[in-house]
């Protein structure tokens, strides 16, 4: 009796250590990625000025929403916003139109092409013709400078798919298509009726991967998208946040140019801080709903079927 | 891999001769037409550049095509070899691409560790849903937001050196520190989301295992290093062989955006190169070559580590 409760206490006493140190790690770690994030925000709200000056850290100084103001007034960050959501919707739906069916058969085990097509789109996991023969090819379907060029290249994520059939076979028992069989129900309408009614799920998954995918890339657009007014939010905030900071470390100016420079200068970066926030804001606001959902995606992903 | 890890078990419906092939696809032919339309768009703009990769061995000319192009054999090749770029491209995009692993690898696995092993579950919500969240910033954000705390004039870490009585450091502009920006900046962006898939696979460790080693006096460390880190042996493996393939396709998108002529020595990766060599310069053959060169290093990479943890494991993904 004795002895046991020694060894109890000295077991917990190692735990308690134990406990107390990951609480400290994970709690740096917590503070390590969103104190970045809060300074952001603070910063956007803040008197530029003073944020250059370092004086904000906890709290907003000078609250103004001048940032905010100059961003909405940029005709080009506008239009790349608008653009982008374009793109996004466009890329999305293609994205859903092709993988949902594909994936569902696939995921049949009666479909006698299964494997062939499979392997099909396995194979371009592995091997790819590479940014040049890809481009070739694409300006020579005449895609080139058109949104197209952003969407029908990709718009079967082989990963995705793998999620989504993944997802089919485990949710659509082959009982519920052999049923509806003997009532005389073909692929198709078993397809409309029954499955896509019950994969809201994966829907949500796939719609979120791929929508996150569309806001973010720049590099097709990059590539392929010539004309200024085409281009989506993330080429003209690399304009002004990657680009701009850039130029500050080369080059000799003139007077004039320089004070010219100056005003521009604080008047971007005072934009800076909004625009990120701008820019994140359909994918902060959906964030907090779809994070479990995201999860999932990762977890269906991981146990392939 | 396709025949291994996809398809499990017999199909339902008996196979037996040739012509039965035509009666089963009769059965199913509009599952077909479900797979046709990403078939087509994945044959034009994949299969079909796979095919146009013979640009690297032709002289390119737009206006004679892919195929009338003059044939030049490997002179793409060798003239990247002559250069003075390849063995720089090589090195930059090789150590980045390992340091990028070493750091990020360790981390993602000890930090789904840590959280498994958390006490308070209210507050690992709170850890996760945050270390998670910078995953779905973009990438120009991320190096926007970077540049901006670097700043030698505003940024945040200058503020903080010069209060403390340093001098201003244009981190941009100094090779040796670069890299270490790359890489632990990708560390925390990805840190939380790289965890995800080591703490799904960790809710399948029984929890009998942790019972019957605390029955034998173990303490919560001893049971996290000898219970948890061992389930978690397969998964590691299967991500270190994923990566190991594309150790050499280091993404384009961050580096780009973190490149300046100051930094070029060692920012400059094969992917970088070869797009200012094709979409810039318009030397396509040229580029592609550079390219394709990349890609067969890789799958080299690939089968070579596939091969080797086959043999000391039984943990090879295909």
């Amino acid at each position: 009796m004795e002895h046991t409760r020694r060894r109890h206490m000295r077991r917990a006493r190692g735990d308690v250590i134990y406990d107390t140190i990951i609480f400290i790690i994970l709690t740096f770690l917590f503070l390590l990625v969103a104190y970045p994030l809060y300074f952001v925000i603070i910063s956007s709200i803040s008197d530029p000025i003073e944020v250059a000056a370092g004086k904000v850290t906890i709290a907003p100084v000078g609250f103004t929403m001048d940032g905010y103001k100059e961003v909405f007034k940029s005709k080009t960050v506008m239009r790349g916003f608008l653009n982008s959501l374009i793109i996004t919707v466009l890329g999305t739906s293609i994205n859903l139109l092709v993988t949902i069916p594909t994936s569902y058969a696939l995921s049949r085990p009666d479909f006698t092409l299964k494997r062939f097509i499979t392997l099909f789109y396995i194979i371009t996991m592995f091997v790819g013709g590479g940014m040049m023969p890809t481009y070739v090819i694409v300006k020579n379907t005449h895609l080139l400078d058109t949104w197209w060029a952003l969407v029908l290249p990709g718009c079967l994520g082989v990963y995705n798919m793998i999620v989504a059939r993944t997802f089919f076979k485990t949710n659509i028992p082959i009982e519920l298509m052999e049923a509806a069989k003997l009532d005389g129900c073909g692929n198709t309408k078993f397809f409309l009726y029954v499955v896509l009614p019950l994969s809201g799920a994966i829907t949500a998954i796939l719609c979120l991967y791929y929508g996150v995918g569309h806001w973010n890339s720049y590099f097709s657009a990059l590539i392929y998208i010539t004309s200024r007014e085409k281009w989506p939010l993330q080429l003209e905030l690399r304009n002004i946040l990657v680009l701009n900071s850039m130029a500050q470390t080369n080059r000799v100016m003139t007077e004039a140019e320089l004070l010219e420079k100056k005003r521009l200068d604080a008047l971007t970066e005072m934009m800076k801080y909004s625009l990120i926030i701008i820019s994140s804001i359909p994918v902060l606001i959906i964030y907090p709903f779809v994070q479990k959902h995201f999860v999932k995606g990762v977890m269906i992903g991981s146990v392939k079927g | 891999m396709a025949q291994t890890s996809f398809e499990k078990g017999p199909s339902p419906v008996p196979y037996h001769r040739e012509k039965d092939f035509l009666e089963r696809m009769r059965g199913n032919w509009d599952l077909l037409l479900f797979c046709l339309p990403g078939m087509i768009f994945t044959i034009i703009y994949h299969y079909i550049p796979i095919y146009g990769v013979q640009i690297a061995f032709r002289n390119y000319k737009p206006k004679k095509g892919i195929w009338g192009s003059d044939w030049v054999g490997l002179k793409n090749f060798t003239r990247f070899f002559h250069s003075a770029d390849w063995f720089v491209l090589v090195r930059n995009t090789l150590v980045l691409s390992l340091y990028s692993l070493a750091a990020g690898f360790p981390v993602a696995v000890i930090l789904a560790l840590m959280l498994n092993s958390f006490r308070f579950k209210k507050y690992r919500k709170v850890i996760q849903a945050v270390t998670y969240a910078p995953n779905f910033i973009s990438t120009i954000v991320m190096c926007g937001m970077l540049l901006l705390f670097l700043s030698p004039r505003v940024g945040v870490v200058n503020n903080l050196i010069r209060a403390f009585g340093g001098n201003t450091i244009n981190f941009m502009a100094e090779i040796s520190m670069w890299r270490h920006i790359y890489v632990w900046s990708g560390v925390w962006q990805g840190m939380g989301w790289s965890s995800v898939i080591y703490f799904a696979a960790l809710a399948g460790v029984s929890p009998e295992y942790h019972e019957a080693a605390i029955v034998d006096g173990a303490t919560k460390f001893q049971r996290v290093l000898h219970i948890d880190l061992p389930f978690l042996a397969p998964t590691m493996t299967m991500l270190l062989i994923m990566n190991m393939g594309s150790i050499l396709s280091v993404g384009f998108e961050k580096a780009y955006a973190l490149q300046n002529d100051l930094n070029l020595p060692v920012s400059d990766i094969i992917a970088t190169y070869t797009y200012r060599y094709g979409i810039i310069k318009s030397d396509i053959s040229y580029s592609s070559a550079v390219g394709l060169m990349n890609s067969v290093v890789n799958s080299i990479l690939l089968i070579t580590v596939n091969y080797i943890t086959g043999k000391l494991s039984d943990n090879a993904l295909f």
